[in-house]
């Protein structure tokens, strides 16, 4: 490479400094002795010991898990069929306000939207009773709501790079629509709606202000529990539990990329075989 | 994760074969594929905007629910409707409001204008780095942002506090002999916005400089062209579209954006997303976070919303001329 200018190199240098310094920073100090955040005190695990006690903490963090699970579930159900609308569907009567209703919650702001749907459920549960208070099931609607839209992107740029032909043969050779969904179409764009569902999942668990509006006094999540412990200042805690979420989120990315790269070399590998034995004919 | 731009261009679908596997799915399957999400997004996405119109005409009043009703029955007789125009009047009469509605811009502007400078060099550093490695380099983009977004925000705090680490450290070397104050500033609020939204602003930017022809460059050089003038020549205006498109992804969420002001800039930051929360979740005054809602949405949202309009329509025709 001949552009390997020392500017762009001090330039990544000094970008990947300010991504990573203060994550590290936040690690370090998870081990620390003393209760001062920004003086060491020498090594201990306390701090995660006192993290594993914390009632409050970890029953939020059940919340938080479980909402997330449901949320990205019922997202990626709606996200794919809303994909699948976006590429395969073609024109239909209300297209417009669909593909606006699917964009928009991406340009919203969050405290917008988090009053917005509040609103909304004070209203239903005026008019039919329903939802009953809010809590669990009132922030994973919310969640889905908003999670729907990024699931609906990952799924519709999936279909809209994939070959249809695969899915008209076999339409010609008589198979039900149905049939050809379940039996094609989703193998093929399963990768994505792990991803899809992964990304859900991600802004489900990691969601403060919808969630806000959209609780009730006893479903408490672990980033509102977070939140009001930080606004009254830095514990070593927090850092413990930090340590934690990154050291997940690594290895789930670590273990995703390899799974994905091993794919693809299974890909080729078949691919190679199959054009070898093409030769050999 | 961005692909990496591979693959033989695909073949131009005959227009008519798009959606011809599903327009066999019978009126039925279809109908009902569409429906329920559909039905979804009325339901929790779009009415709720008209019951956030509907409240802010309301009036404050306390009870449950903390506001009053638009349209009531009088005696079993008459149908009143009562609309109060309260809150807006209120709004664009108390300076606070409008101050925090300009310092949110200004905010946003200052903080996607450094999140460029800082993210068109690392981007385009990826594009040119080494194939083995540019993977790599973009994992490390954007793993942060799979890490807890409350979380990063909060590791600045122990960094820009008093007696955080940064002043520990300046002191330390020598350069200051009193601790700066950043935190609870708007400076402590650029730094956030800027770190939290990085990445968003590096992805599509690496993706057009790397689909870039690296022979336009060659060429330019190769008639004498200095570097630097070849990359303003050049470069620049062909990642324009990257540019713009991370510009919208940072400006976008900064805008509204809630918990950075609230945790790094403390009381004296005036942000609109910060007024609103204080007005639901302090004052408890329904239909003014409402009328806040209805002034965002008119004065950014549509703005943002027909702005992104233009833009797709642009390319759309750039590319119907390539």
């Amino acid at each position: 490479m001949t552009n390997r200018s020392p500017f762009l190199i001090s330039a990544l240098a000094f970008g990947f400094a300010f991504l990573y310094v203060p994550i590290l920073l936040l690690i370090v100090f998870s081990f620390n002795e003393s209760k001062l955040v920004t003086v060491w005190g020498g090594f201990s695990f306390k701090w995660y010991g006192e993290l594993f006690q914390d009632e409050q903490l970890l029953g939020a963090a059940k919340i938080s898990l479980l909402i997330a699970a449901m949320s990205a579930t019922l997202a990626t159900l709606l996200g794919t069929m809303a994909g699948l609308i976006m590429a395969r569907f073609g024109r239909f009567k209300g297209r417009t306000l669909f593909s606006g209703m699917i964009t928009a919650p991406m340009v919203m702001p969050e405290v917008i939207t988090g009053l917005a749907i509040l609103l909304m459920f004070v209203v239903l549960e005026e008019l039919t009773g329903w939802p009953d208070g809010r809590g669990i099931t009132t922030i994973t609607i919310a969640h889905t709501t908003f999670a729907m839209a990024y699931v609906t992107i990952v799924i519709q740029s999936r279909l809209s790079q994939m070959d249809d032909s695969v899915e008209e043969a076999a339409m010609d050779l008589g198979a039900r629509p149905l049939k050809v969904f379940f039996l094609i179409t989703l193998p093929i764009i399963a990768p994505a709606l792990v991803s899809g569902w992964l990304l859900a999942f991600t802004l489900s668990l990691d969601d403060l202000v919808t969630t806000s509006f959209a609780a009730g006094p006893s479903s408490s999540t672990l980033p509102m529990v977070v939140f009001s412990s930080v606004r009254l200042g830095v514990t070593p805690k927090i850092n413990a539990l930090a340590t934690i979420v990154v050291g997940l989120a690594t290895l789930a990315i670590v273990m995703a990329g390899y799974i994905m790269h091993r794919q693809e070399q299974q890909r080729k590998r078949a691919m190679q075989r199959a054009l070898a034995e093409q030769d050999a004919l | 994760m961005l692909g990496g731009g591979g693959g033989a261009p695909k073949e131009r679908r005959h227009p008519n074969s798009a959606g011809a596997a599903t327009r066999r799915l019978g009126v039925g399957g279809r109908g009902l594929v569409i429906a329920i999400p559909y039905f979804w997004l009325l339901l929790f996405f779009l009415a709720p905007f008209l019951i956030v119109m509907k409240i802010s005409f309301a009036e404050f009043q306390v009870g449950v629910p903390p506001y009053t009703p638009l349209v009531e029955w009088v005696d079993d007789q008459y149908l009143q409707v009562r609309m109060s125009f309260a809150s807006y009047f209120y709004l664009f009469g108390d300076e606070l409001y409008v101050a925090a509605y300009f310092n949110s811009l200004k905010i946003a502007f200052v903080s996607t204008l450094f999140a460029l400078l800082l993210g068109y060099p690392m981007a385009y550093g990826i594009a040119r780095a080494d194939k083995s490695i540019r993977n790599l380099l973009l994992l490390a983009v954007v793993l942060p942002f799979w890490t807890s977004f409350l979380i990063r925000v909060y590791a600045w705090i122990g960094i820009l506090k008093n007696n955080g680490l940064l002043n520990n450290f300046l002191m330390w070397i020598g350069v200051i002999n009193e601790p700066l104050e950043i935190l609870n500033t708007e400076i402590a609020v650029y730094i956030g916005i800027v770190y939290a939204y990085l990445p968003f602003m590096i992805l599509p930017l690496y993706s057009t400089l790397e689909k870039m022809d690296m022979s336009l460059l060659e060429a330019a050089m190769d008639l004498g062209c200095r570097p630097w003038k070849a990359f303003l020549k050049v470069t620049l205006p062909l990642s324009v579209p990257g540019i713009v498109a991370g510009c919208m992804l940072v400006f976008i969420p900064a805008v509204g954006e809630f918990v950075i002001p609230d945790l790094l800039g403390g009381a004296d930051t005036l942000m609109i997303g910060k007024v609103l929360w204080a007005e639901f979740f302090n004052n408890r005054d329904w239909p003014a976070a409402s009328a806040v809602a209805v002034a965002m949405l008119v004065f950014l949202v549509v703005p943002i919303m027909l702005f992104q309009g233009y833009q797709a329509r642009q390319e759309a025709k750039a590319k119907e001329q390539g």
